[in-house]
């Protein structure tokens, strides 16, 4: 780690963050809470809920129609959402960012349209075996729509991808390629890049899930060259129900409608509708203005901290949870990929994830398990389920440390 | 470790768990049913042998969490040499026992060692680990399905 990034992590002051937090000064079954579900949902700091009660408190109305004083206020706090969203990933043009009510909608979104135009009988979509489900139905769908291939990019022991596999599924039939840039149940950071660059040499789009990176990394379309670009505000501190899909403005300008009805349109007879412009043309329906403006706040938040030096905080938190685990008799981390976000996934010799989860429960301690919607990288491990431990920006050391204990506490039990 | 901890995670059920009884397949003669967890993954295969009307011998393939198999290899030991009227009767009681209210008093009687179970209303999204295999065991009884879903 370069030394820069080392001095702020030492400056990341956790427990200031831990005091944005209002729930994680709870517990749960009288212990203090230890919460490690974040790559589920992260949880919010206080400036998001005020910003979504001050909403409904002062200024909630319709947007993009009123004339009026709240219906303005609404509409501008709306928008400049989506400029500090579309900052957040370094977008060129606000237009790019279509607010959607996250990820799986933002995926299907494109699937519908651009895939559905883009795609035809005989070609292929590229997926990869770290997928969510989220990223893999979408594609079936729309291949068994078209009579089209789904091929999948393997992976190694490690949870890493084989580059030299993908090189070769690609091709001219080669369409769309739809891409985890964090693995949700295993960690992993896909060189995208890299990816993208191979996918556009043979003119495929490249769409990228970015649900599980926008909590941990700095995201940048452009230096990635993404075409499309789909991510959750809830699982980076803002609220649920809103989150984004990115597109290059080109493609989303020729992109059919996804869904029709108000906001969508520039005119309406019963003869022919006109369509909006971009974005609108794919925000059908009044949207989701309160937690569009409780994201926005989110991102000032992270924005606030620095993407910076959270990651490498993490990678902080990273490094002392592997070592933690590891040390445990028994446990076995599934996915050590060399770049890896804070997602630990575990089996320990002779315990059930889901006994573990509960004991762990009584202990106050947070963690998933089960198949984490991947179950073909469950498949591919041989695993039935795995407990997992995602961290975020305001867990700590400490937390890891009664994770660890609580783990040791299960083995005595199974013993 | 908590009091209910130490309730639901037995020795019995955990000497269940880790060396369950009847666990092996059964031949072309037995009815087959897959039962399986969506939530969790938890999947079982259970074989029943009838034989004028009794259910002569029961056994399960699979894997799940402790208190699924442990609830699997229970119901397969209670259950052989009892009347399919039996049986059903027997899983009513055993649903009845772990999904009542966590202080209603339970009437435990002809539910033997299966009374541990009760630990497992403190846990409520645990329930369907624990019946699982009786769902199953009431599909192979009525000849439904030959995919059980606790969904």
């Amino acid at each position: 780690m370069a030394t820069r990034a080392m001095d702020r992590a030492l400056a990341y002051d956790v427990e200031r963050v831990r005091r944005d937090f209002p729930v994680l000064s709870r517990t749960a079954h009288g212990k203090p809470l230890v919460y490690l579900d974040n790559a589920a949902t992260s949880q919010k700091p206080r400036v998001v809920i005020d910003a979504i009660r001050d909403y409904y408190e002062r200024y909630n109305s319709n947007v993009h129609r009123g004339v009026h004083t709240l219906s303005e206020e609404a509409t501008q706090a709306f928008e400049a959402a989506r400029a500090k969203a579309r900052a957040f990933v370094n977008a060129e043009r606000a237009e790019e960012i279509v607010f959607v009510r996250g990820t799986t909608e933002a995926i299907n979104l494109v699937a519908a349209t651009h895939g559905r135009t883009r795609v035809h009988a005989g070609d292929e979509v590229v997926i990869s075996a770290m997928e969510h489900h989220s990223n893999i139905v979408p594609w079936q769908m729309l291949c068994d729509e078209k009579s089209a291939r789904l091929r999948v990019i393997p992976m190694n022991d490690r949870g890493e991808l084989d580059l030299v596999a993908y090189e070769k599924l690609l091709g001219p039939r080669t369409k769309i390629v739809a891409l985890a840039y964090v693995a949700n149940s295993i960690g992993t950071i896909n060189p995208l890049r890299e990816m993208a660059r191979a996918a556009h040499a043979h003119g495929a789009t490249v769409v990228v899930d970015a649900a599980q990176a926008a909590p941990h990394l700095a995201i940048d379309v452009r230096a990635l060259d993404a075409d499309f670009l789909a991510l959750s505000s809830h699982k980076m501190y803002g609220p649920m129900g809103i989150g984004i899909l990115y597109g290059k403005y080109a493609l989303l300008d020729a992109m059919p409608p996804y869904q029709g009805g108000g906001d969508m349109i520039l005119s309406v007879t019963f003869e022919k509708t006109t369509y909006n412009h971009v974005p609108h043309k794919f925000e059908a329906g009044t949207p989701n203005v309160a937690d569009a403006i409780g994201f926005g706040a989110a991102i000032d938040y992270v924005t606030g901290l620095g993407l910076e030096a959270i990651a490498a905080y993490e990678h902080e938190l990273l490094e002392y949870g592997t070592q933690a685990l590891s040390a445990i008799p028994g446990l076995r981390l599934v996915g050590t990929a060399r770049d890896k976000a804070t997602i630990l996934s575990f089996l320990v010799d002779g315990i059930h994830p889901h006994d573990l989860g509960t004991i762990l429960d009584r202990e106050g301690i947070a963690v998933r398990t089960g198949h984490h919607c991947a179950q073909p990288v469950m498949d591919r491990f041989g695993v039935p389920a795995t407990a997992r431990a995602s961290l975020g920006l305001y867990n700590t050391k400490a937390e890891i440390d009664a994770l660890a204990a609580g783990i040791r506490r299960a083995v005595e039990v199974f013993r | 470790m908590s009091a209910e901890l130490r309730q639901l995670y037995q020795e019995v059920l955990i000497d269940h768990a880790k060396r369950p009884r009847n666990f092996r397949e059964q031949g072309a003669g037995a009815v087959t049913v897959e039962g399986y967890n969506p939530l969790c993954g938890d999947r079982i295969r259970l074989y029943v042998s009838r034989d004028d009307g009794q259910l002569r011998d029961l056994s399960f393939t699979g894997s799940g969490c402790a208190i699924s198999t442990a609830s699997a290899s229970m119901m397969t030991e209670a259950l052989k040499g009892k009347t399919a009227a039996e049986a059903e009767a027997l899983a009513e009681r055993f649903h009845r026992l772990v999904t009542a209210a966590v202080d209603a008093a339970v009437d435990e009687e002809g539910l033997g060692k299966l009374a541990i179970f009760a630990g497992v209303r403190e846990f409520p999204v645990r329930v369907k680990c624990a019946t699982l295999a009786w769902h199953s065991l009431r599909s192979a009884l009525h000849g439904d399905a030959a995919v059980v879903s606790t969904e």
